[in-house]
């Protein structure tokens, strides 16, 4: 059932993303530069894409706390499969703590989902979209980890396999797949 | 949905995995962090590479994380194909663009900027 949830969200993020080509291609305005927008300035110097590389690094550990979670699941180690859970639930609300300064950042900015200062107001509408959606699937996630692994650890699953957390970690890899995508064609193209 | 017995593998191939994921999202933001398309090399270059690194990374997570690659032949193209679908939307629609920008400059007089107005961040956000 899982597979098949994720199958309809790739469906829903890839039209979010396949809208955002079709207004950055249609527009005759110029579309803001997305290195220097996200660009973050640390003692004097300013890095293209920081706080974006730093969320893209974030989530990467978190799905590396997934797998092992995963894998202690399936060996029965308990404890371990609940700790590793509850890592990634904390790296995934560190994403949407980043997120959320993010958006702060660009709303005082004043970038809108109808305008910009730098150029296509589209660029607000398919930020505000694409990442709030994602960040919205990442907090779910959160909730969902921290569900799952208090049940594990309630015993719920003590009679299964605990393919559960295979099933949790599916959802969690799906989010961080998704980002893949957003970094590759919203922040980097 | 996963297969009967279970995926046992050893945590090596996990830390394996997770380590290349690291140096691929380098990898990634390292075509930023020296322009590449704008200091260095051509635009075509730039997406090369972007595509390049995301294909990779997207690769090894379906692959290894999701498992995909020890489930059954039938689950591999029921979740493969249905997304290759979108493939066609995105050629339509990338076919249908520069008509619809050539209608807003020619016919609705839309101004061509081709450059974005330069950012300044306000300092101390």
């Amino acid at each position: 059932m899982m597979w098949i949830f994720l199958l309809s969200d790739t469906f829903i993020f890839s039209i979010f993303l396949t809208s955002y080509m079709t207004v950055r291609a249609t527009t005759a305005e110029a579309w803001p530069n997305a290195s220097e927008v996200f660009s973050l300035t640390l003692f004097g110097t300013t890095v293209p894409l920081l706080l974006i590389a730093i969320m893209t690094f974030d989530l990467i550990t978190s799905s590396g706390t997934m797998a092992l979670a995963v894998n202690y699941g399936y060996r029965r180690e308990k404890k371990k499969a609940v700790i590793f859970m509850l890592a990634t639930a904390f790296f995934g609300a560190v994403f949407v703590g980043m997120q959320a300064f993010e958006w702060t950042k660009l709303i005082s900015e004043g970038v809108r989902p109808w305008e910009n200062p730098w150029g296509a107001p589209q660029f607000g509408s398919c930020f505000f979209m694409i990442t709030g959606f994602h960040g919205l699937h990442v907090s779910a996630g959160v909730v969902y980890l921290l569900i799952i692994a208090r049940r594990i650890h309630k015993g719920v699953y003590d009679d299964t396999n605990f393919e559960i957390v295979e099933i949790t970690g599916l959802y969690w890899h799906f989010v961080d797949l998704v980002w893949v995508f957003i970094f590759a064609f919203f922040y980097l193209w | 949905m996963s297969s009967e017995v279970g995926q046992q593998h050893p945590l090596s191939l996990y830390f394996w995995i997770w380590g290349l994921l690291f140096v691929v999202s380098a990898g990634s933001y390292m075509i930023d962090f020296f322009q590449v398309g704008y200091d260095v090399g051509t635009m075509e270059l730039r997406w090369a590479l972007i595509l390049v690194f995301m294909f990779l990374k997207a690769g090894y997570i379906v692959a290894i994380f999701m498992h995909l690659k020890w489930e059954r032949l039938a689950l591999i193209y029921a979740l493969l194909l249905p997304p290759g679908v979108l493939l066609v939307l995105v050629g339509l629609m990338a076919w249908e663009a520069d008509y619809t920008w050539l209608t807003r400059v020619v016919y609705f007089g839309a101004e061509v900027a081709p450059e974005p107005a330069p950012v300044e961040h306000v300092i101390g956000h």
